[in-house]
């Protein structure tokens, strides 16, 4: 099991968004590494609609951070090849759904190189992609496409919850010799915590999930923009007698079986929570992986609450889509509960 | 940290959008167009220029490179290689690539490209790899300076481009060359590649090998545009139209490309108008396409012929000569022959072993599976007597 550390209080810990987290974490990396290269729509003079680079094109110039044509395949398959030379290209897509037109590149090339040069060429290469609904966005703004990328060798898919991990997991995306997609949950950009940037936290290797919040009656697994949805179901079904443990697993590829196999052995129960509409979705995997190998500690079959299997709704229409408290708590009602009474 | 380099971006970056009449176009169109008919070199005057050692180098070695495409294609029939796709009737595009490149170069092939990889050096067992099916690359990229063989239409002109920056970036003064094929120029990965390659005037040479077929489908129905070579105008960077059968005017278009895009002069377009004397691949049928007539006609416009007729009428190439080209390329042949015919040594382990850095836990538990059946099929071989099967 891995939980995260108490770490010495901060000296100067300052209420900080996990937006500024995560322009820290490329700024930081780029003052380290002259080979990273920060490149996408509208990064450079703007900042980025998300204002995630903002200050990096005045800071390093134009040739590391880089405004390049509107072309999201091209962007990432002149990273490849920038890749190729050496350099550590950090690719923004600018929403969930402008990363489709990548998605060849990504499947075919990013996901395959080091395999198929049998490990002579690695792509040191993050594709950062803002993710996700619940910030009011219209059609194409809100999708979770993490369920493609899960399906896809050769990739790492990480996705962080809070400040800290924002920070900690695109220092790892970049420093590793392995491609990352790198999910931002983007309604939990504005989202804030005390955190001292000169000192920021390590984080560990990308991998390893993290208990969120510990409890004895079920399990909640569950990552980047649900899980604070999560805590919060946890709160609330306090007052219905149930304790529960939130698994946030921060990395889907590769996956933690062992963290999130220990608490559903301690738990005996699970529910697997996700935005990603559950047909062919990551819980259908995490259910199964956690019923093969925890079925005798099982109290009840593992539930997942997810979007529901729909196109992304309109904004005004989204809340309904959305596993929220309520969803979940009904889901942790179902979990045969009966036989303990 | 202030590293603020002075990029097209910035020389570009005053351009503003600005209402009519003020608007004006950003770049005289003239100088980037294409010549109306493909330049030639072999049988005109421009010939006599050149230089007799170049020409009986491009010689020998499409000699060479015709008879590395024979044998390729016969060693799909003994079941060697899973699949060929022949350039034979292209070999001047192949080895003009390859010799236009300096060593610091690199080269970015297609599939049908193994042979401009060869002209460049690697090894052609390495280079079949793909197609003989042990392994995907079978060669170091980095070594090399030569891509993966890339089969996806059009997806490694990106990677071309995005080398190429790169390189500029550091001031390494290294130039990448693409090829791609008249059915690749439909791709959308082709124009993203060459909006790139002129807005971030990366030193990139793009050589479209024009064979007539996308497979079966011929170029009228891939595009109406003028020529491919006009495609580059819309960049903003020249296009060039070459007869693809000429080596020496190919060699000629590509070098100057290369040196132009060397110093600084951003990408060039070439289209290099040439036929696919064989099939799309072993597997293919392109009776079904094209009639014997039109194959015939190419056929009198042979690269190996045309550079056979100029070096001969210039007492450059005599019957010693010839046999000399015909040996050499035997050679290579009964090599490539010899080693073919023996088992690549396989290791099935070798799946897992580059997915990642480090494999997952979830690979080491599949790897440990795969390790296991080996292990069990092993033990099985072992004691089963010869001829009883398992």
């Amino acid at each position: 099991m891995t939980t995260v550390a108490a770490k010495p209080a901060a000296v100067a810990a300052k209420p900080a968004t996990m937006a500024q987290a995560l322009g820290r974490a490329l700024r930081d990396a780029m003052a380290e590494d002259p080979a990273v290269h920060v490149m996408g729509e509208d990064v450079g003079t703007l900042g980025g609609v998300f204002r995630i680079t903002d200050g990096l094109a005045g800071e390093f110039g134009d040739d590391r951070c880089t405004d390049t044509p509107l072309a999201e395949a091209g962007i990432l398959g002149t990273a490849v090849g920038m890749a190729m030379y050496g350099l550590r290209p950090v690719v923004e897509m600018q929403f969930d759904a402008f990363a489709y037109p990548a998605f060849e590149q990504l499947v075919s090339h990013v996901a395959r190189m080091r395999n198929r040069t049998k490990g002579r060429m690695p792509l040191p290469l993050t594709v950062r992609v803002p993710y996700g609904g619940g910030i009011g966005g219209v059609e194409h703004h809100s999708d979770s496409s993490e369920a493609y990328y899960m399906a896809t060798p050769g990739l790492h898919v990480v996705t962080p919850s809070t400040v800290a991990d924002a920070y900690g997991l695109l220092r790892a995306a970049i420093a590793s010799d392995d491609p990352v997609v790198f999910l931002e949950p983007k309604r939990l950009y504005w989202s804030k915590a005390d955190w001292n940037p000169e000192h920021p936290l390590a984080v560990e290797p990308i991998g390893r999930a993290v208990v969120r919040r510990s409890g004895r009656s079920a399990t909640l697994i569950t990552y980047g923009p649900s899980v604070p949805v999560c805590l919060e179901a946890a709160e609330a079904a306090r007052a219905e007698g149930w304790d529960l443990e939130v698994v946030d697993l921060r990395s889907l590829v590769p996956f933690d079986d062992e963290t999130v196999c220990a608490s559903v052995r301690r738990t005996g129960r699970a529910v697997v929570v996700h935005e990603s509409g559950g047909f062919g979705g990551p819980g259908g995997e995490i259910a199964a992986r956690v019923t093969e190998r925890c079925f005798h500690h099982l109290e009840a079959p593992v539930l997942r609450v997810a979007g529901f299997d729909i196109p992304y709704p309109p904004p005004m229409l989204e809340r309904h889509h959305l596993p929220g408290v309520d969803r979940i708590l009904d889901a942790v009602a179902r979990l045969q509960w009966e036989a303990e009474s | 940290m202030k590293s603020r380099s002075l990029t097209v971006m910035d020389q570009r970056g005053t351009y503003r959008p600005a209402p009519p009449p003020a608007w004006q176009p950003r770049t005289d169109a003239a100088p980037l167009l294409p010549d109306a008919e493909p330049y030639r070199v072999l049988g005109t005057e421009a010939a006599r220029q050149a230089d007799p050692g170049l020409l009986r180098r491009l010689y020998a070695e499409l000699v060479r490179g015709r008879r590395y495409n024979a044998q390729a294609t016969a060693l799909t029939k003994q079941g060697r290689l899973a699949v060929y796709p022949s350039s034979t009737g292209q070999e001047a595009c192949q080895v003009a690539a390859a010799l236009a490149l300096e060593d610091r170069d690199w080269l970015f092939p297609s599939y049908r490209d193994t042979l401009a990889a060869i002209a460049r050096g690697l090894d052609p067992v390495q280079a079949l790899s793909l197609l003989r099916g042990d392994w995907h690359t079978g060669y170091d990229p980095r070594e090399h300076r030569i891509a993966p063989l890339c089969t996806p239409l059009a997806t490694q002109l990106p990677h071309a481009v995005g080398l190429a920056h790169a390189a500029r970036l550091k001031g390494d003064g290294v130039v990448a060359l693409a090829m791609v094929g008249d059915g690749g120029t439909s791709e959308g990965d082709f124009h993203e590649a060459l909006n790139f390659a002129a807005v971030w005037q990366a030193p990139v040479v793009f050589l479209v090998q024009n064979n007539g077929f996308a497979i079966s489908v011929p170029l009228a129905k891939q595009t109406a545009a003028p020529s491919l070579a006009h495609k580059a105008v819309g960049y903003g960077m020249p296009g060039r139209l070459v007869d693809g059968n000429d080596a020496a005017a190919l060699h000629e278009v590509l070098t100057e490309a290369v040196r132009h895009a060397r110093a600084g002069g951003g990408p060039t377009l070439v289209e290099a108008v040439t036929y696919r004397i064989d099939a799309h691949t072993n597997a293919d049928d392109a009776t079904r396409y094209r009639g014997d007539a039109e194959v015939q006609a190419w056929r009198d416009h042979d690269p190996i012929a045309l550079l056979a007729r100029e070096l001969t009428e210039r007492g450059l190439l005599d019957e010693e000569a010839v046999r000399k080209a015909r040996d050499d390329a035997e050679a290579v042949a009964a090599d490539l022959r010899a080693r073919m015919n023996q088992d690549p040594g396989l290791d099935p382990m070798d799946l897992f072993a580059h997915v990642y850095a480090e494999p997952t836990p979830q690979l080491r538990e599949q790897a440990a599976q795969l390790r296991a059946e080996l292990d069990a099929e092993a033990e099985g071989t072992a004691t089963t007597p010869e001829g009883t099967g398992r």
